[in-house]
């Protein structure tokens, strides 16, 4: 068959279209130019135009996590490629599906020093899943259609197309999708059948089981979520999820600990600590998960589903580790519980889960509440009661204590409905992301949980969210510190805090007031509730200024070094325990 | 379940789509994370199918080895990766060029030339040039008995390697 010829640019427009993407996130410069000359004739891609580069890439973020699409980011040679590098390493560590066209100086001119080179792909290469040099025009449709597919199967990343100019403007073929089929790259999605029976045969027989779940049931697809809420309840075990599992299971479910980790809960800590079989899905032994490694659920048996064979035995090694996608694999083990009949230790596991109400009664979220300055947690918790009753809001955040409390105190019920920059942490993250986000859900109440520091790094997007009018909320909890960084110090570095307090913050009412937003500020917790309220019901964008209590840390808290039973539960229990010398060098 | 914790040398025989990129894309994945590289030779092996054949010599824990082999094959452009320490009888060879130079231990380097097999392949008055054939520890010990005799310069190949017995890749 022969296909027809078109510009490389045209190409490009074609093979989105063909790939069902409808929204993509990019900025121009010469070296793309001919791309969006193209995009300029056509109208069933919109482009969002960024402020920076940067915003593109944790835009397309926030708009694939929330919608299970494939994010696409258009960009520039030279800084244009640069800028994007944070969002592509966040993309990557998050397991985000992203696919970034970058424009490149001609092929005759790499190599050169040429205006707005940049060796993009050598750069990109270890912050990308895969990425492509293309040097042909011939070429460029089917390595447009392989991004795509390497993007989101198997374990999702970002990928990167370096697009020199001349072969946007040359003429090559265009290969529909149905036509490419990669050769080499398949990733193994169906679960072993003999590992999966003897993994199913351990938890029948555990006695203090626990499901330790992440977001790689979120990359799964929302059936995977449905599957192990349903495994959850057909076992009676109790259930953790890390920070990028947030809304796997229900977080109203009674089985549900809570998030586990360095700011985790202390029952989801101590359970972990405390259990014989860990069941692991889709979750990585996060260092700010496992603590001190020698010190991890020692008396615990372990299990590991993951579709990425280099996730299992790299940080702890298990005793079963079964390879693919956590939907099939849940389904497979349902089907194997049901079938050979199956069943829980019933005795076992009520002890095991008295012993859990005990320790959940240590109320380790508790905090001082006061009449006279707004508590952090507060100022969370209050915006969950006030808005939990509607299906339809999305939550980002930026990187902080604010990130924590959000984790802690939200509840969230369903997947894809939280966004968070877990494995990078990227401050700034959280209001592209947002924009990201009410794009592909136009009604919904989308609110970036922010702090004043982090929403710094990417204000600019502001100016994109005015443009699109976009009725994102920025709810930042502002306590004039980098409180992050500023608990640290407190905790390690003898309270010496050096460049973690901001003089000359923006007045970010005014701030909203000059992006055409509207600001609020609360100052005092009688203000809360009705600043809360007034932002949910204005239907344009708001900046809400909530100043809380500075002095404010986030715990339970694993100190570095420690072990998931040596938790801090609050300001009282520093003095105890000092801090190893080999925790003092973790980050 | 736990580890035990002391190295071992592993030949890892990792089939790639020749493309651009490729080499960098497995020596930064080796660099990046800290691993070991001892050796590491690469060619086009099936030009008719683009693909090349990477040889590599490592060390590390049971553990790291997994690791490595693990992410190799994440790699997209990778399409096999084979343990060949673990997978049965296998073949090394290493191939050096060793120059002598001056003229007191002629006859002595010839004479060690000759017990490891070694071939000259340059003279002139005042050098040899040997080409060698075997194992790296053949190759090393050959190396260091030329030493004393007027070593002056090496070139080694790095490890080739291929499994014993009718199976390919
Ligand atoms: C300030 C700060 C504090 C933090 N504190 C905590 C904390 O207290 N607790 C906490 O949990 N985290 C915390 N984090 C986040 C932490 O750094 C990690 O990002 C997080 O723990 C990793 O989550 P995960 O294990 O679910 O893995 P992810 O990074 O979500 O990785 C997903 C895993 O699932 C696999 N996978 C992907 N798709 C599939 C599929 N379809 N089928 C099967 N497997 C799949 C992937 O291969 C990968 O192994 C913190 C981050 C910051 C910035
Ligand atoms: C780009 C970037 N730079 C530095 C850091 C290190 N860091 C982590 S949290 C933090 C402070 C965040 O302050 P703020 O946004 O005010 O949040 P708070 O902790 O006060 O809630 C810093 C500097 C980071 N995560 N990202
Ligand atoms: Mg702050």
């Amino acid at each position: 068959m022969a296909y027809e010829e078109m510009t490389g640019a045209k190409i490009l427009v074609q093979a989105l279209i063909d790939q069902g993407i409808t929204d993509v996130f990019g900025y121009p410069g010469g070296a793309i130019l001919p791309v969006y000359d193209e995009l300029f004739q056509q109208n069933q891609i919109r482009h969002v135009l960024v402020r920076q580069e940067g915003g593109a890439v944790h835009g397309a973020e926030g708009y694939a996590r929330s919608t299970g699409k494939v994010g696409v980011v258009i960009v520039t040679s030279g800084p244009g490629s640069t800028n994007a590098v944070t969002g592509l390493a966040d993309a990557l560590m998050d397991s985000i599906p992203i696919v970034c066209f970058c424009g490149q100086v001609p092929t005759h001119l790499i190599g050169n020093d040429a205006f707005q080179e940049c060796d993009t792909t050598g750069i990109t290469r270890p912050c990308t899943k895969h990425n492509y040099l293309v040097k042909s025009t011939k070429d460029l449709a089917r390595t447009i259609h392989e991004a795509f597919y390497v993007a989101r199967s198997g374990r999702p990343g970002p990928v990167l197309i370096d697009l020199p100019k001349d072969v946007s403007l040359g003429l090559g073929p265009y290969i529909p999708p149905a036509d490419v089929v990669h050769k080499t790259y398949q990733p193994r999605v169906e679960g072993d059948r003999a590992l999966i029976e003897q993994a199913v045969a351990m938890m029948a027989e555990a006695k203090r089981p626990i499901f330790y779940c992440g977001g790689g049931v979120i990359n799964s697809g929302p059936r995977a979520s449905e599957l192990l809420t349903q495994f959850v309840n057909m076992t009676g075990f109790p259930v953790t999820l890390t920070l990028m599992g947030l809304g796997a299971v229900p977080a109203s479910h009674p089985q549900f600990l809570g998030m586990l980790g360095m700011h985790g809960t202390y029952e989801a800590n101590l359970a972990m600590h405390g259990s014989d079989l860990i069941i692991a899905i889709g979750s990585r032994f996060d260092d700010r998960v496992t603590g001190r490694l020698n010190a991890f659920a020692p008396n615990a048996k372990k299990i590991h589903i993951d579709i990425d064979p280099s996730s299992i035995n790299k940080n702890v090694l298990v005793d079963i580790g079964i390879v693919g996608d956590v939907t099939r694999v849940l389904e497979a083990m349902i089907e194997v519980w049901k079938a050979r009949g199956y069943k829980a230790d019933a005795a076992a596991i009520a002890d095991w889960r008295r012993q859990i109400e005990e320790w959940k009664g240590r109320n380790c979220l508790a905090y001082r509440h006061s009449d006279e300055i707004i508590k952090p947690q507060h100022a969370i918790k209050r915006l969950y009661e006030l808005t939990k009753h509607r299906e339809d809001v999305f939550i980002t955040t930026e990187v902080g204590q604010h990130q924590m409390w959000a984790a802690q105190f939200y509840g969230f019920e369903k997947p894809n409905h939280w966004m968070t920059s877990g494995g990078l942490g990227t401050m700034g993250y959280g209001l592209p992301a947002a924009m990201g986000v009410q794009l592909a859900h136009p009604d919904a109440l989308v609110i970036d949980i922010a702090g004043e520091a982090s929403i710094m790094m990417n204000i600019q997007e502001m100016s994109t969210i005015n443009q699109y009018r976009l009725p994102v909320k920025v709810f930042i909890l502002n306590n004039e510190y980098m409180g992050m960084v500023r608990q640290w110090q407190e905790l390690l570095h003898g309270g010496r805090y050096s460049q973690s307090y901001m003089s000359s913050l923006p007045d970010f009412v005014k701030l909203a007031d000059a992006f055409g937003a509207v600001g609020l500020r609360a100052e005092k917790p009688s203000e809360l509730d009705d600043v809360i309220k007034e932002m949910i019901s204005i239907d344009r964008t708001v900046i809400a200024d909530i100043r809380v209590d500075k002095a404010e840390n986030c715990f339970p808290m694993i100190p570095s070094g420690a072990a998931h039973n040596e938790m801090l539960l609050g300001p009282q229990d520093k003095a105890e325990q000092p801090i190893s010398e080999e925790g003092m060098v973790l980050v | 379940m736990s580890a035990p914790n002391n190295n071992q040398r592993h030949t890892i025989a990792v089939l790639v789509d020749n493309e651009p990129g490729v080499l960098a894309r497995v020596v930064g994945l080796f660099s990046g994370r800290g691993y070991n590289i001892e050796s590491l030779t690469v060619a086009e092996t099936k030009p008719e199918a683009g693909v090349s054949r990477i040889t590599i010599v490592t060390s590390g824990t049971i553990q790291i080895i997994e690791q490595i082999k693990n992410q190799l094959r994440r790699l997209v452009p990778v399409h096999t990766v084979s343990d060949l320490t673990i997978e049965g009888p296998h073949v090394e060879r290493e191939l050096a060029l060793v120059k002598v130079s001056g003229t007191a231990g002629r006859v002595e380097s010839l004479r060690i030339a000759d017990i490891f097999r070694a071939r000259v392949v340059d003279s002139t008055n005042e050098s040899f040039v040997f080409e060698i054939v075997g194992r790296p520890d053949k190759l090393e010990a050959f190396i260091k008995l030329m030493k004393p005799l007027g070593l002056v310069d090496v070139a080694r190949t790095g490890v080739v390697a291929i499994a014993r017995g009718p199976q390919a890749l």
